[in-house]
């Protein structure tokens, strides 16, 4: 290669640009950079204090769960008018957040952006981590929870079938739909390094663990070709798939007719808002775990910065879908629309409203600046903001539409009540401490991926192609 | 090495880089082995051609497995809610195919996914836990930084020493040896009957329900749940002391109109005898029964058939002054044909309605009903009398004017 091919191919092809991998990678120290991880005799302290509060908000989790089922739904703050509260608020939440880990997985995949193999690891861990928590909501808010069974097509003694028409029942096939396939995806691309960690461990249990799920992986040409075609062809089913599941998580509003839900633009809004959230848990939660584990060569400020463009912008469609509802709002003559609109940006939940505004729209334009988007500290402060943005607009929609409807005499205020709020708390403690001990027994970065970024994996030679 | 060694397995070859492994493949390839196979911690770009490897038939297993999510998916859909148990719902056709799209899109996705997922595990015959390479101590570099090429004992054209000059004049590493472990590849013997035993432990439950489900019991159903089966109330028969008679069911409030009390006298429930309308009322007729009948009869039969029952009540006087062409006028109780009914057929047009006029036997009880027969029959008696039918002593008040 010539030094103007070098200085050419640096534009067209990510890999060759020195910062994706920083400093002097080769092979082996890949390995030993990310099982140093999992291998290191113990992780570092902060690792314990912040599993320490997490695994305690888990447990409070747990109690909430028991006492909702023991007692029922009355314990949350649900009621007329607003049937629909913090559980749904929080199920599309943790359903947004979850996208981001098989967007950077798939989507990034098929547009061959190769700087997700850093990162698309752990963003599908926390991916599947945050299904977790959102698969939670619905199925204890059925309050019967032991018929939970009914939402699936499984032949009972009333000899019923659910309703297929049903955007709820879509809901269903969807979200399980996209937990099983993003578990899949992620245990496949972790099976070769599930390997390598069974080759390198020292004690019998370890090789015994990561030898089991490690299926026998060896490296074989024969099987990398079968995988390779597998992942691709997941990744290609995964991303429509991506796209699908908070559109239909968007039609469980936009098919009913309670005016600020009934909306076409509600599925493209809905996914551009899942992107933008999950992008910002991503941040959230990558910038302390490169710090904490010593992944800052790998997962480089490049990878960050990438991330805080996708979520700016991103930001700026749901902010164009702010303002496209409200133009259509007052364009489109519905009296009943209008005050749905006017009512949320100036009536009892105008302090949601704004905030909302602010933490999704405002506040992510300070990544225009090439200083704030490379600025760890304030990175981390833009990507909480929008997270908690994020929460605000899922409540913003679902409460004051619900809160005030067609008929005034039934008009409410939805308050939640402290199980609600510890029991949000709890989801959130779930979530970490599943990142945690993720973070702790499995490989945080996808070391065969990165390998393959690495100019070690490319044939020099001029008949190294045929 | 193990101390106990098998037959030869293969011969293995360890490289340093990415070319030296391609360019060795595509020099044994070029001698014509079959059973060699490359092993590398990342996939090497291009060394399937290589090798000489043809594509992998997973895409059209992908394919079978999406088709067969969308054709049952819809499939499934109209099955059950089209067919099996079809209810409508706001007006939907039972089976539209733009409300079916989204489950069966997701069911394709699933079933493509599973087919991309066990497909590629199985045509890679994996889980395979244990292959003679893993003996090798060297070979584990093959997940981290190592490069290898192992042609296998079984290739047609293997030949021990000629294989291992091949492979050695290829790299600089030392070529070496891996046979068939000396051990039997089976499970331990405690591992096998675990697995049996928990199998047939497995089977119970499931043999339990099976069991249970064809033989007749005379326990209640367990419940695990009760859910609302069982419930803080009172059963009939029970004893309550709250109330002073002790029941816990409660005797029917008066005028309370039965349905299906037990009863058995056809007469007295239908007004017939076989087939055949009785004409005797089934009742002792009593001044209080007819007077009951008085005022039945002015609640439920004036309206339509007039206080004397010539069918000119209100309803009627008012459908003929607007000429309502529709209406079907009211009998005349005093009609011949009316008059010649068994008592038996009075009551069962007052129970059961006839022509317009409406079923009257879910407002009122049996007895009451019988009660309107005998006042009906006093009317007809009243206005059909002749002077014979006045008795002697009261004759004399009427005829005189």
């Amino acid at each position: 290669m010539t030094a103007s091919a070098t200085t050419k191919v640096r534009l067209d092809e990510p890999y060759h640009r020195p910062l994706l991998i920083e400093g002097a990678e080769d092979l082996a120290s890949v390995t030993n950079r990310v099982c140093g991880v999992v291998e290191r005799p113990k992780p570092p302290r902060a690792w314990y204090i912040a599993i320490t509060i997490s695994g305690s908000m888990t447990l409070m989790l747990g109690a909430m769960v028991v006492y909702l089922i023991s007692t029922g739904v009355g314990v949350w703050g649900n009621n007329a008018p607003a049937f629909w509260g913090w559980d749904i608020v929080n199920f599309v939440f943790w359903v947004g957040i979850a996208h981001a880990g098989t967007l950077i997985s798939a989507i990034l995949f098929l547009l061959r952006q190769k700087w997700r193999t850093s990162i698309n690891r752990a963003a599908e861990a926390m991916t599947l981590f945050a299904v977790c928590c959102a698969g939670m909501y619905p199925a204890v808010h059925v309050g019967r929870i032991w018929v939970a069974y009914w939402l699936f097509p499984v032949p009972n003694q009333m000899q019923m079938w659910p309703n297929f028409r049903s955007p709820l029942l879509w809901d269903v096939f969807a979200v399980s739909t996209y937990a099983t396939v993003s578990a899949l995806f992620w245990f496949m691309g972790l099976v070769p390094d599930l390997a390598t960690l069974r080759d390198r461990a020292t004690t019998k249990l370890k090789r015994v663990l990561y030898g089991f799920f490690a299926l026998g992986w060896r490296g074989s040409a024969r099987h990398w070709q079968r995988f390779e075609r597998a992942y691709l062809l997941l990744a290609a089913l995964a991303t429509p798939l991506v796209l699908s599941v908070h559109s239909v998580v968007s039609f469980d509003f936009a098919v009913s007719q309670v005016s600020g839900w009934h909306t076409t633009i509600f599925p493209p809004y809905f996914v551009a808002g899942a992107i933008f959230s999950g992008f910002a848990m991503v941040v959230t939660v990558m910038v302390p775990a490169r710090e904490l584990f010593g992944l800052k060569e790998l997962v480089t400020l490049r990878h960050l910065e990438n991330m805080n463009k996708v979520i700016l912008a991103t930001g700026s469609m749901v902010g164009l879908a702010y303002a496209t509802e409200f133009f259509i709002a007052w364009y489109g003559g519905n009296p009943y629309e209008r005050f749905t609109f006017v009512n949320r940006a100036f009536g009892p939940y105008a302090w949601a409203y704004w905030i909302m505004i602010f933490c999704n729209v405002v506040v992510p334009q300070f990544f225009w600046s090439k200083r704030i988007r490379t600025n760890l500290w304030l990175m981390v402060v833009v990507a909480i903001l929008v997270n908690v943005g994020m929460w605000f607009e899922r409540f913003v929609i679902i409460v004051t539409s619900l809160a005030r409807t067609y008929l005034p005499s039934s008009w409410g205020y939805f308050k939640p009540t402290w199980v609600d709020v510890c029991t949000f708390a709890g989801t959130i403690g779930l979530f970490f401490t599943l990142f945690l001990l993720f973070c702790r027994f499995l490989p945080m970065v996808a070391i065969a991926e990165v390998k393959t970024v690495l100019p070690a994996a490319h044939a020099h030679k001029e008949n190294g192609h045929e | 090495m193990s101390e106990a060694q098998g037959a030869l397995h293969s011969l293995v070859a360890e490289f340093d880089d990415v070319d030296g492994v391609s360019a060795a493949a595509r020099a044994v390839r070029d001698a014509g082995y079959k059973a060699f196979d490359v092993y590398s911690p990342f996939p090497i770009h291009g060394i399937e051609r290589s090798m000489g490897l043809r594509a992998t038939r997973l895409p059209w297993l992908v394919l079978a497995c999406g088709l067969t999510g969308t054709v049952l998916a819809l499939f499934f859909q109209w099955w059950t809610n089209g067919h099996d148990y079809a209810f409508k719902i706001s007006g939907k056709p039972l089976f539209g195919v733009p409300a079916n799209i989204p489950i069966t899109f997701e069911f394709t996705v699933l079933l493509a996914a599973f087919g991309a997922f066990f497909g590629m595990f199985v045509l890679n015959r994996l889980p395979e836990h244990h292959n003679p390479l893993f003996e090798n101590e060297r070979f584990r570099r093959a997940t981290d930084d190592g490069f290898f090429l192992a042609i296998e004992a079984r290739d047609a054209q293997f030949h021990e020493r000629a294989t291992r000059e091949l492979l050695q004049s290829l790299t600089k590493h030392t070529v070496v040896a891996c046979h068939e472990s000396g051990e039997s590849r089976a499970l331990p013997v405690w591992v096998r009957a675990s697995m049996a035993g928990a199998g047939a432990l497995a089977l119970v439950p499931l043999a339990a329900i099976v069991a249970a489900r064809y033989r007749d019991s005379t326990q209640a159903p367990f419940h695990l749940i009760k859910d609302m089966d069982s419930q803080t109330r009172y059963r009939a028969q029970a004893a309550n002391p709250f109330f002073a008679d002790g029941r816990a069911q409660r005797p029917d409030v008066a005028g309370t109109v039965e349905f299906d009390r037990f009863r058995t006298d056809p007469a007295l429930l239908t007004g017939r005898a076989g087939e055949a309308f009785v004409d005797q009322i089934p009742l002792s007729v009593t001044a209080e029964l007819m007077q009951r009948g008085r005022t039945r009869f002015a609640v439920y039969c004036t309206p339509c058939h007039g206080g004397a029952g010539y069918g000119d009540g209100l309803v009627a006087q008012r459908a003929a002054t607007l000429q309502e062409q529709a209406f079907v006028p009211p009998a005349s109780l005093h009609d011949p044909l009316v008059r010649a009914r068994p008592a038996g057929q009075i009551f069962d047009t007052i129970r059961n309605g006839v022509r317009s006029m409406p079923a009257y036997g879910r407002q009122m009880s049996i007895e009451d009903s019988w009660a309107i027969v005998a006042f009906v029959r006093a009317l007809q008696r009243s206005q059909n009398a002749s002077v014979e039918d006045v008795p002697d002593a009261e004759r004399g008040r009427l005829g005189t004017r």
